[in-house]
């Protein structure tokens, strides 16, 4: 009996053997030293996100939706007044950024869990990773190569779509 | 007895455990089904948006589908999963990392509810009142 005891699992002082230690496989053991520590860091992530996420998409809402015209103020214009300001362009782009990485790791959470066949897994976990991918690549370049005031040919503000500052320029 | 007859009893009849069964298990599967919701528009949200970049009569055609009444519905559900996905996120941290956070995870869940419902009851009233003032009809 002695001998199927895993030796990290012996209490060094007393030489006893912590519970069920002789009847679980190794690679079950937490006294093994992991690869690495891959999975701790995305659960701080994932807190302390979480908690950064609060505070962008409430103030993300309240701006958009709470104030002023609300879901009627959306437009072309709207979008364009808010990306002429670096803080607001940092602001969506910091909300980009980690709420798709705490989706992305929510999901992968989710099926790691339920789908528990390999290759379905492996599947699952590919669209997801390409899907996420493209959208914070499309999203990041869409916020940095925006361009607020559209001219027409012959170089006039385009009436009607250009936000208010464009016409100081 | 075995733990698991344990816990189980305990689930089904009485006071559960962290996880299995009543306020714990309830609150992580709202957490799960709202955090997946969220995740899907996140991307329509990040596509919708894009259309700056084609548009400005692209992108205001696709944003004024988020001004008809349906969608107005739709916003308030989608606001209401992530208020309760942002209020439980915070119990979550506090279970963690807080010392009585275990002790008072049930407690901290109807505190969650009840600071939800206050909160969207602001939302609901004034999103609607907003996109009332501002409808042109259908």
């Amino acid at each position: 009996m002695a001998t199927q005891a895993n030796p990290e699992a012996v209490l060094p002082a007393q030489g006893i053997e912590a519970p069920r230690s002789g009847r679980i496989d190794p690679k079950y053991l937490r006294s093994r030293t992991s690869r690495s520590n891959f999975e701790m860091m995305a659960w701080v992530f994932m807190r302390v996100s979480g908690a950064a996420l609060v505070v962008l998409i409430f103030v993300h809402l309240w701006v958009n939706l709470m104030v002023g015209d609300g879901i009627h103020q959306i437009d072309f214009s709207f979008v364009a007044g808010k990306w002429a300001n670096p803080v607001w362009q940092f602001w969506d782009l910091t909300m980009l950024w980690l709420a798709m990485l705490h989706g992305t790791n929510g999901m992968r959470t989710i099926i790691n869990d339920y789908a528990e066949k390999d290759s379905t897994r492996a599947w699952l976990k590919a669209i997801l990773y390409l899907s996420a991918a493209v959208i914070i690549i499309l999203g990041t370049m869409v916020i940095f190569t925006f361009e607020p005031c559209l001219t027409d040919e012959a170089g006039n503000l385009l009436e009607g779509v250009a936000p208010e500052f464009c016409h100081g320029v | 007895m075995t733990q698991t007859e344990s816990e189980t009893k305990s689930a089904s009849g009485g006071r559960g455990t962290l996880y299995k069964g009543r306020e714990g298990m309830w609150s992580w599967v709202g957490h799960r089904i709202t955090g997946v919701g969220i995740f899907f528009f996140l991307l329509v949200h990040v596509l919708d948006t894009s259309l700056v970049r084609v548009s400005p009569e692209a992108y205001n055609a696709v944003i004024g589908a988020y001004k008809h009444p349906i969608m107005i519905i739709g916003e308030i559900g989608l606001v209401g999963g992530i208020v309760f996905h942002a209020f439980n996120g915070i119990r979550i941290i506090l279970v963690d990392f807080w010392k009585k956070g275990t002790r008072y995870h049930r407690q901290m869940l109807w505190g969650v509810l009840i600071v939800w419902a206050v909160t969207m009851i602001g939302f609901t009233v004034r999103h609607l009142m907003l996109f009332l003032e501002g409808w042109e009809g259908f």
